[in-house]
């Protein structure tokens, strides 16, 4: 019996890597959301908000180990918050010099956003090296629990998928159940209209896209309890990402969960079964195939053009 | 044509003489300097330079077709593809595939386990050509290939997308996802494609060395022909009843719709396009430079493809020539003196051409005193007006009124709805 119990060991860890797949990728779609899907923003510079709220953890990490050790304990939760700030800063500035006169050319702003990218990739590499680095962890997230022999389940990647519900679940209640939700829908579905009842729209967009970059970094600084900081790690995410909110349909939050969630699923199955890359094309392929089926995504609005 | 209705005859005629006009001294001046771009290509850069300048400017000149595809699908048609690299790399797969096949005969690959299969395969442990590589040892498939394998992906991923009115930023960023597909397929299957290091060590087309310096000349010449035959197809194109359709279709899609056109099918039209030109481009590349790898079918690539456009004027199929010449001798010069400075700059100059000067370089024929003048005009007035200026003066061409143009010339300003 025991082959049973080893293969359902096997089936709870899969499992569980595919739920941590599915955090990262919601994470990372959660900003991209409320940026590309609510503002039709296309934001390619979106992984590199996710490595400004990494860098942050990773500096803020260094400041404790070297001069507040009493803070070696609590500081990544601080890095949390610090993360977000950081990140919807950069990003309000951003929103001030570029995003704004280029609302009306949505796919301008892909080009103009990619050089962003670039540049702040190159500003990474100029600051922190080339050289990946990690934030020295505290001692509780480190290790694992062990609910039965032959099941091992890290601690990190349970404080992000905790991280995870919890962010989902604030985002859908200030988009669904808040006033300033009630206004970013709004402002998103008919600007005039929204203007004509007295919303400020330019101050509701420069907001929404410094909360969705904000968001961004909270990912950013989850992501450096499972792995190490590059310059160039936020990009590597940034086409799936894209996916993610395109597959789940434009505007649908939960749209966004689902195909996080369906996403990472056949990737980490297909990954068990065949190699990284092949079950990465096939993973790749088949959101293409669907979308293709039905291009408004899983769970589209019907909104009247 | 609309505007024209309601007017008295007299003042249809004249503008439409004006217009006629117009529209002659716009052909002249394309004729001009398309001859002047044929004179600089085939006279002057070859007199002037050394070999080894002449094959790198050869090998920038196989980005130009993609960027004349692009101008044509993009600039006119409104359609931006991110995965033109995905046609750029099948149609120099498909050249390099030939090339190896030929290069690895029984006689010189004798010491591998298998002789007469490309070494990667026998380094892979691959025995026997993989049906895949089978057809690629005839010239005539391989040549056909070149050109109908990737305008067959573009025609099937584009009726896919276009009948079902996917487009505008969901078609970008699904081009980005194929483009992404093939370069991790490509690397991931070794054996069969090379990896990541791509179909190295090519040596004779036809028994025809190519790496030997006439060799290089001449393949220079026929890919300067190529590109300047190319630019002209794209000019009749554009001059032509379907090019006014296309910009009909990148500023008002639904009345082209409306209007009875097939919209799906003329976009189609416009990518298959634009990916025949990247793959004789990516042809040409392989011939050129002796290599193929997965380095240029990937996301990075495609949209460094796309910038060359933005730069030369994405309205402007000799621009685009000029901007993909500009960016890679960019490239070139600063990655090499000064490599931490070359990504500030290209993501500089990305940003500085999307929000300044959205024409490109081909933005800059179209400014004259006077037009500076009357821009400067009609600033000053919104400026005392107490109107906001800052969003005139972040698109300066189009701001500049354009009394007797034709569509041809449209700014701009509007991509997608």
């Amino acid at each position: 019996m025991t082959s049973m119990s080893d293969l359902f060991s096997i089936f709870v860890m899969q499992g569980f890597n595919g739920l941590s797949a599915f955090c990262v990728l919601l994470l990372m779609a959660l900003g991209l959301a409320i940026i590309f899907g609510q503002m039709g923003v296309i934001n390619m510079a979106h992984g590199e908000f996710l490595t400004i709220g990494a860098y942050t953890t990773y500096l803020l990490s260094e400041v404790s180990q070297r001069w507040a050790p009493w803070m070696n304990k609590s500081y990544f939760l601080l890095s949390i918050v610090l993360s977000f700030f950081v990140a919807g800063a950069v990003g309000f500035a951003i929103e001030y010099l570029m995003i704004r006169r280029l609302y009306k050319r949505p796919l301008d702003t892909l080009l103009a956003t990619w050089g962003l990218s670039l540049c702040m990739q190159q500003m990474f590499r100029s600051v922190f090296g080339p050289k990946e680095v990690s934030a020295t962890l505290p001692d509780w997230l480190m290790g694992s629990v062990q609910p039965k022999a032959g099941i091992d389940i890290p601690i990190n990647g349970l404080v992000v998928m905790a991280l995870t519900v919890v962010l989902t679940s604030v985002v859908f209640l200030g988009l669904y159940r808040s006033r300033v939700g009630v206004w970013v829908r709004a402002t998103m579905q008919n600007r005039v209209m929204a203007n004509a009842c007295g919303i400020d729209t330019r101050k509701v967009d420069r907001l929404t896209f410094s909360l969705g970059c904000g968001l961004a970094g909270v990912a950013g600084a989850a992501f450096t309890t499972i792995g190490s900081t590059g310059p160039t790690s936020g990009s590597m995410y940034i086409v799936d990402t894209f996916l993610v909110v395109v597959f789940g349909g434009a505007q649908s939050l939960i749209g966004t969960i689902a195909a996080a969630f369906g996403i990472a699923q056949t990737q980490a199955t297909a990954e068990f079964f065949l190699t990284g890359s092949t079950a990465k094309v096939i993973t790749l392929c088949s959101v293409i195939l669907i979308l293709m089926i039905r291009p408004q995504g899983l769970f589209a609005t019907r909104v009247r053009r | 044509m609309a505007t024209t209705v309601g007017t008295p005859l007299s003042a249809a005629t004249a503008t439409s003489g004006m217009a006629r006009w117009a529209s002659l001294m716009r052909e002249r001046k394309t004729a001009v300097l398309f001859l002047i771009t044929a004179l600089l290509l085939l006279v002057l850069f070859p007199a002037t330079m050394s070999a080894f300048r002449l094959s790198l400017v050869g090998k920038y000149l196989t980005y130009a077709f993609v960027a004349v595809g692009l101008v044509i699908c993009w600039g006119y048609g409104g359609i931006l593809s991110l995965g033109q690299g995905v046609f750029f790399g099948l149609g120099g797969y498909c050249m390099a595939m030939f090339l190896k096949l030929e290069a690895s005969d029984p006689i010189t690959t004798k010491i591998q386990s298998t002789p007469g299969i490309p070494d990667f395969m026998d380094w892979n442990q691959i025995t026997a050509l993989p049906m895949l590589w089978r057809p690629f040892k005839s010239l005539l498939f391989s040549m056909v290939a070149i050109p109908v394998l990737p305008g067959l992906v573009a025609l099937v991923v584009g009726l896919a997308m276009f009948k079902r009115r996917v487009g505008g930023v969901y078609f970008a960023i699904i081009t980005q996802a194929i483009a992404s597909i093939l370069s991790i397929l490509i690397i991931g299957q070794q054996g069969y494609t090379g990896g990541v290091n791509g179909i190295t060590d090519l040596r004779t087309l036809h028994g025809w060395d190519i790496r030997s310096d006439s060799a290089r000349k001449i393949l220079y010449y026929l890919n300067a022909v190529l590109l300047l035959g190319s630019v002209y197809l794209g000019q009749r194109l554009l001059n032509s009843k379907l090019g006014r359709l296309l910009v009909a279709l990148r500023d008002k899609e639904e009345r082209v719709r409306f209007s009875g056109y097939d919209v799906a099918s003329l976009k189609t039209f416009a990518f298959v396009f634009a990916a025949v030109m990247a793959a004789v481009g990516g042809a040409m590349f392989t011939l050129q430079v002796g290599f193929m790898s997965p380095s240029f079918v990937g996301i990075v690539p495609s949209i460094e493809m796309v910038i060359g456009v933005a730069v030369g004027g994405r309205d402007s199929l000799l621009g685009a020539i000029y901007g993909t010449l500009l960016v890679n001798f960019g490239k070139t010069y600063f990655s090499e003196k000064f490599p931490e400075l070359w990504l500030y700059l290209i993501g500089a100059l990305f940003i500085g051409v999307v929000l300044v000067f959205p024409n490109g370089l081909a933005g800059l024929r179209n400014v004259s005193v006077a037009r500076l003048r009357t821009w400067w005009v009609a600033r000053q007035t919104a400026g005392q007006s107490g109107k906001p200026v800052s969003a005139a003066s972040t698109a300066s061409a189009p701001e500049v009124p354009a009394p007797a143009e034709g569509l041809a010339e449209a700014p701009v300003t509007e991509v997608a709805p």
